[in-house]
C-alpha cells in the first residue's frame, strides 16, 4: 500500500471551471448583481456577493420520465398499519418519492441556488459595462497593499528584529533586582582570596572562598541574557492612506427623475467611492436630496422616498457648504463632490448657483456634475439647446480644473467623467 | 518491509492519525479482510487530500481527473454553497475503481473514521470493483487513469485550435445524451490504452466513413423515380449499414452524423466512453455499497474482538455506521427513497445469517445455502455474480422484507386513488421483492431511447424512439431541450417518437425543426 499525500498539491483545481460556469450564467449572475446593486448601500459596493441565481441558463438537461402518468408500482419502507387494498390518496407534486432524490442533477425542478461570487467577481461584473480602462480596473479591484510601521515592542519575533537596548535593559534590570553579583565583584573576591592565601589567613581565606562559591552559583543559576528578557520590534500592517475625505452626493429628487436616472446616478456615486476608498482611509458620505428645498438625508431615503415640489439645485449648494462650514474643516478633509440631476432647474436659480459654486469649488478636491437622461441617447435631438443648468455650470467650467460634467444615458457614460481624475492620479504616481 | 502488529494493545488511542497508523491499520484490516472473509482486491494506493479538495473531486464526478466545463464548476459552486451553511457533510471517502485502486481520505477525520474508510474502501468496495462480472466486463480499471489524462489533454487541445465555445456546445450536447450513450448488451470491453491509439488515425477514418455513407444517397428525385420495393429496399440497405436500429445515441452520431468534424466525434466518443466507466456503478450502488459496509462493519468488529480497538473507537464507530445503515419510514419527512447502504447491508447480514442459523423459512426459500456455514463464500459468489436487481430478486428473505416492513403501492394515473397491493406477508412476498427489484432496473428507471431511423432520402430527419413501457411518458420540458442538443450534433432536424413497447401504438411526438448552423470559421 502507498500513501500519497496530496494536500500539498496545488489548490483550486476547479477554480477554471468555476469561471466558466460564472461565465456560462453570466446573464444570470449579471441580473443577480445589479440587483445587488440596488440594494446595497454605497459605501459597501466593495466585497463579495452571495448571489442566488435560477438554474434555467445553465441547466442540463437529460431524458427523464415523467414524474407522474402512467401505471406504476412503488415500494416502499415502514409499513405501519396498510393491508392489500387500501387506498391511498395521491401525494401532491408527483409520485410516492422513489428515485425523487436522484434527479437532484437533472437541473429539472431543482430550486434556485446561491453562492458566493468573490470580490474580484463582483466588481468584475459591476465594471463590465462602465467600460472602465483595464488599467483603472485593476487599481480598483485590487487589494490594497498595506505598509508596515512601528507598533510597539513584542515578546516574540525574530531574531532579525531584536530590540536590542530594550532587551538589554529588561535583562540588566532582572540581573539587579535578583542580585546577580556583577563579574567585578567576583574578580575583586578572587583577588582577595589570592592575597588572603599568600598572606597565610588561611582561615580567613578559607570563608571567602566558600562566599566565592556562593557567588559563583548564584551568577550560574542567574543568566545574564533569558528568554522573558527579549524584546522585539513589533510592527504592524496599516492601510496606507490615512487621510480623510467626505464624499457630497447632491441629487435632485423632484418627480422628473425616474427610477431609471436615480440608478445610473447610485452607479455614478458608487463608482466614485470606491475610487476614494482606494485613496482614503476614511469616507464620509453625505446625502443631499434637493426639491425646491433640500436636506440632509440617510441613503435608504436618499434613493428610494419620492418627493414632489419644483426644483431648485442652489438650495443643495447652500446646503453643502453650511455642512462643510459646520462639519468637515478643509484642513483635515478632503471633499469630493458629485451631483446628479436631470438638468431642470428654477429659471431665476441658476445666478444662485454659479455664485455658490465658484465658492465651493476652491474648497473642493473634485467636483463631478452628470446630466442623466432617461434613454441611452436622450441628449442627441437636444444637444442644440442645453439645459438650464448645464448652460450655466458651463459657464463655471473652464475656470476650474476640478470640475468635471458629463452627460450621461447609459452607465458606459459614466466612466469618462472620471478620466480626467484618473489621469491626475496617474501622473502623480509617475 | 513488513509491519508488525502488536497485539497486546489497541492498534491507536485518541482521534490522531498519522502514516505509521494507517500503514498498521491497513495491514490489520488486510488480516481479516483477507485471510477471514476471504476478499481479493486491487493493491490500494490512499491518498489524503482536504476538504477543498474533496469539493474539487466531487465537481469532477469523483474522478481525479477531468477535462473542463462549466458543469463541473456548477457542480462546485452548489456543492460548496451547501457545504458552507452546514446543509451537506463531505463523504468521509471517494474510491476509484482503478488499478491501483485509489482511495481518497480526508484530513480532517478522526483516526476511527480513517480506520472506517480504510476498511470500507479500500477492502470492501476494491473487492467489489475486481470481482463482480459488470466491473469485470465493462470497464479497464488499469487504463482509466490514463484514459482520463487523455481526455483531458484532448479536450485541452480543442480549446486551443477551435475556442471554447465550440468544444463547450458539443460536450454540452453530449453530456444531455450520456444516459441514453452506453452499450448495454453488446459486450464490448473498453480497452482505453486503444483508445488512445486509434485517436490518432482517425481523422481519416471518419472521413471514410462519412463519404461513403453520404455519397451513396439518392437524391429526391431519383426516389421518386424508383418504386415502392426499390425505394423500401433502398431505406434498408441504409439502415443496416448505419446499423440501426442503435441503442447508443452518441455512438450513433459519432459514426454517422453528416456534419460533425472529426475532432466533434472524437469528443463525443469520449463522453460516451466516461458514461460506459459509470455503467456497471449505477446498475451496483447498492449491492456495492452493501458490500462495502458489510465488510467495514465485519472488520471493525473482529479487530474489536481481538482487542486492537479501544471502547471508545467502538462507540464512535458504531455512531457513525448507524447513521450511514438509518433507513427512515415512508412517511418520515427525511424519507427518499430507500437508502442503498440500508438495504445492502442489511440483506448481506441477512445472508450471513441464512448461511449460520437458518429457520424453516429460509431454509425453504433458499435450500442451495441456508445452513451452509459458509456466509463469506456465500456473500462472495453473490458480489461477483449479480447486480442490484438481479441480487433482490435472488437473495431477499421474507425476514427482511418483515424486517423492512416493506409495501406495494400501485399508482395508476387512470385510477383516483393509489392501492396497496402487496404487503410483507406470504401472499406478497414474491409480489414484493420482483417490484422492488425492477425498480433496481436501469433499464426501467431511465427511458429506453434508441435511434430507429433516418429518412436520409428526404429531409434527413433523425428519428428517435422511446419505447413506453406502462404508459410512463417522458418528461416534456426536458425532453425538449435534450433534442436541440440533439439536433446541434446531428444538424438536421430531429424526432422524438414515444411508442407503446407492447402495441408499437404512437403515443406521443416531439420535434425539433432543423435550425440554421452558424457558418464554421475555416
Amino acid at each position: 500500500m502507498n500513501i500519497v499525500d496530496r494536500r500539498p498539491n496545488p489548490k483550486g483545481k476547479s477554480l477554471g471551471n468555476r469561471r466558466r460556469f460564472i461565465e456560462r450564467a453570466r446573464a444570470e449572475v449579471k441580473g443577480a448583481v445589479l440587483d445587488a446593486l440596488r440594494k446595497r448601500k454605497i459605501s459597501e459596493i466593495d466585497g463579495s456577493e452571495t448571489v442566488s441565481i435560477p438554474t434555467r441558463g445553465i441547466d442540463e438537461p437529460s431524458f427523464h420520465q415523467a414524474s407522474s402518468g402512467g401505471d406504476r408500482y412503488y415500494v416502499v419502507p415502514g409499513n405501519k398499519h396498510h393491508i392489500v387494498g387500501d387506498q391511498i390518496d395521491r401525494p401532491r407534486g408527483g409520485g410516492g418519492g422513489r428515485g425523487s432524490g436522484e434527479a437532484a442533477d437533472g437541473g429539472e425542478g431543482k430550486d434556485a441556488f446561491e453562492f458566493t461570487l468573490t470580490r474580484e467577481e463582483f466588481l468584475d461584473l459591476f465594471f463590465e459595462d462602465l467600460e472602465l480602462p483595464d488599467l483603472v480596473k485593476k487599481k480598483l479591484s485590487h487589494a490594497q497593499a498595506p505598509e508596515l510601521s512601528r507598533a510597539g515592542y513584542a515578546v516574540n519575533g525574530n531574531p532579525a528584529n531584536l530590540a536590542l537596548v530594550r532587551t538589554m535593559r529588561n535583562s540588566m534590570a532582572r540581573r539587579i533586582s535578583l542580585k546577580r553579583p556583577k563579574q567585578e565583584v567576583l574578580d575583586a573576591l578572587e583577588a582577595e582570596i589570592l592575597a588572603l592565601q599568600e598572606a597565610g589567613r588561611d582561615k580567613e581565606a578559607h570563608v571567602a572562598l566558600e562566599r566565592l562559591e556562593t557567588l559563583r552559583r548564584r551568577s550560574k543559576a542567574i543568566p545574564y541574557f533569558d528568554p522573558i528578557d527579549m524584546r522585539y520590534n513589533r510592527f504592524e500592517r496599516t492601510p496606507k492612506p490615512n487621510v480623510q475625505a467626505v464624499m457630497f452626493c447632491l441629487m435632485d429628487v423632484s418627480g422628473s427623475m425616474t427610477e431609471r436616472m436615480k440608478d445610473l446616478a447610485k452607479r455614478f456615486f458608487m463608482l466614485l467611492h470606491i475610487f476614494l476608498v482606494r485613496r482614503y482611509k476614511t469616507v464620509d458620505i453625505v446625502f443631499i436630496r434637493h426639491t425646491s428645498t433640500a436636506q440632509e438625508v440617510d441613503e435608504d431615503t436618499f434613493f428610494y422616498s419620492r418627493e414632489t415640489g419644483g426644483t431648485v439645485v442652489s438650495t443643495a449648494l447652500a446646503e453643502m457648504k453650511r455642512l462643510v462650514a459646520e462639519r468637515y474643516p478643509l484642513d483635515a478633509w478632503n471633499i469630493y463632490a458629485a451631483q446628479a440631476s436631470d438638468g431642470d432647474n428654477f429659471g431665476a436659480d441658476s445666478g444662485h448657483c454659479i455664485a455658490l459654486l465658484s465658492e465651493l469649488l476652491p474648497a473642493c478636491q473634485y467636483f463631478a456634475y452628470i446630466e442623466v437622461s432617461e434613454t441611452p441617447d436622450g441628449f442627441s435631438d437636444r444637444r442644440s439647446e442645453r439645459t438650464d443648468l448645464w448652460r450655466s455650470y458651463a459657464e463655471v467650467a473652464p475656470a476650474h480644473k476640478n470640475f468635471a460634467m458629463r452627460r450621461v444615458g447609459d452607465p458606459s457614460h459614466i466612466f469618462p467623467v472620471f478620466h480626467d481624475l484618473f489621469a491626475r492620479d496617474k501622473a502623480q504616481a509617475s | 518491509m513488513s509491519i508488525v502488529i502488536d497485539r497486546t494493545k489497541p492498534l491507536f488511542e485518541g482521534p490522531e492519525w498519522d502514516y505509521d497508523k494507517l500503514k498498521l491499520v491497513y495491514e490489520a484490516c488486510g488480516e481479516i479482510a483477507v485471510g477471514e472473509l476471504g476478499l481479493d482486491i486491487y493493491p490500494v494506493q490512499i491518498e489524503v487530500i482536504t476538504s477543498e479538495q474533496m469539493l474539487d473531486a466531487y465537481a469532477s464526478v469523483g474522478l481525479p481527473l477531468m477535462y473542463r466545463h462549466w458543469s463541473f464548476g456548477k457542480r462546485f459552486a452548489y456543492n460548496e454553497a451547501m457545504y458552507r451553511k452546514g446543509l451537506q457533510g463531505l463523504a468521509y471517502e471517494i474510491v476509484i475503481n482503478s488499478n491501483p485502486c485509489l482511495c481518497y481520505i480526508m484530513e480532517e477525520n478522526s483516526m476511527t473514521m480513517q480506520t472506517l474508510v480504510i476498511a470500507h474502501a479500500a477492502y470492501g468496495h476494491n473487492h467489489f470493483f475486481k470481482n463482480n462480472y459488470l466491473f469485470q466486463q465493462w470497464t479497464d480499471a488499469s487504463g482509466i487513469l490514463d484514459y482520463l489524462a487523455f481526455a483531458r489533454d484532448y479536450v485541452m487541445k480543442c480549446e486551443e485550435k477551435y475556442g471554447i465555445p465550440r468544444v463547450e456546445r458539443v460536450l454540452d450536447a453530449a453530456h444531455a445524451l450520456m444516459d441514453q450513450s452506453v452499450n448495454r448488451y453488446a459486450r464490448r470491453k473498453v480497452n482505453f490504452a486503444d483508445e488512445q491509439q486509434r485517436e490518432t488515425d482517425r481523422h481519416e477514418h471518419a472521413e471514410r466513413t462519412y463519404n461513403d455513407l453520404w455519397r451513396t444517397v439518392p437524391t429526391p428525385d431519383a426516389i421518386k423515380r424508383l418504386d415502392t420495393d426499390a425505394a423500401q429496399k433502398l431505406h434498408n440497405e441504409a439502415a443496416r449499414r448505419m446499423g440501426l436500429p442503435e441503442e447508443n445515441i452518441l455512438y450513433f452520431l459519432e459514426k454517422h452524423a453528416p456534419s460533425l468534424e472529426a475532432w466533434e466525434r472524437e469528443l463525443c466518443r469520449i463522453v460516451r466512453n466516461i458514461a460506459q466507466y459509470y455503467y456497471p456503478q449505477k446498475q451496483t450502488k447498492m449491492i456495492n455499497e452493501g458490500c462495502a459496509t458489510f465488510t467495514h462493519y465485519e472488520i471493525m468488529q473482529r479487530l474489536h474482538e481481538q482487542g486492537l480497538l479501544n471502547d471508545g473507537t467502538m462507540l464512535e464507530f458504531l455512531h457513525s455506521h448507524t447513521s450511514v445503515v438509518f433507513q427512515p419510514e415512508y412517511d418520515d419527512p427525511r424519507y427518499s427513497g430507500i437508502n442503498p447502504y440500508a438495504l445492502g447491508y442489511a440483506m448481506m447480514a441477512d445472508i450471513k445469517r441464512i448461511c449460520l442459523d437458518p429457520t424453516d423459512e429460509d431454509r425453504e426459500w433458499f435450500p442451495d445455502f441456508a445452513g451452509n456455514g459458509d456466509p463469506y463464500g456465500t456473500l462472495r459468489t453473490a458480489w461477483a455474480n449479480y447486480r442490484d436487481e438481479s441480487f433482490i430478486l435472488q437473495y431477499m428473505s421474507p425476514a427482511l422484507m418483515r424486517q423492512f416492513r416493506l409495501f406495494r403501492v400501485h399508482d395508476d394515473a387512470a385510477v383516483p386513488h393509489m392501492k396497496v397491493d402487496a404487503i410483507h406477508d406470504a401472499a406478497g412476498y414474491r409480489e414484493l421483492r420482483s417490484a422492488l427489484a425492477r425498480s433496481y432496473d436501469l433499464s426501467r428507471r431511465e427511458p429506453d431511447i434508441q435511434v430507429a431511423d433516418v429518412d436520409m432520402a428526404g429531409d434527413r430527419v433523425l428519428v428517435l424512439k422511446h419505447a413506453v413501457n406502462a404508459g410512463i411518458l417522458l418528461d416534456d420540458k426536458t425532453c425538449q431541450s435534450v433534442l436541440r442538443q440533439v439536433q446541434e450534433l446531428w444538424g438536421y432536424g430531429v424526432k422524438l417518437i414515444e411508442v407503446n413497447a407492447m402495441t408499437d401504438e404512437t403515443l406521443k411526438t416531439h420535434e425539433a425543426p432543423p435550425r440554421k448552423r452558424e457558418k464554421k470559421s475555416a
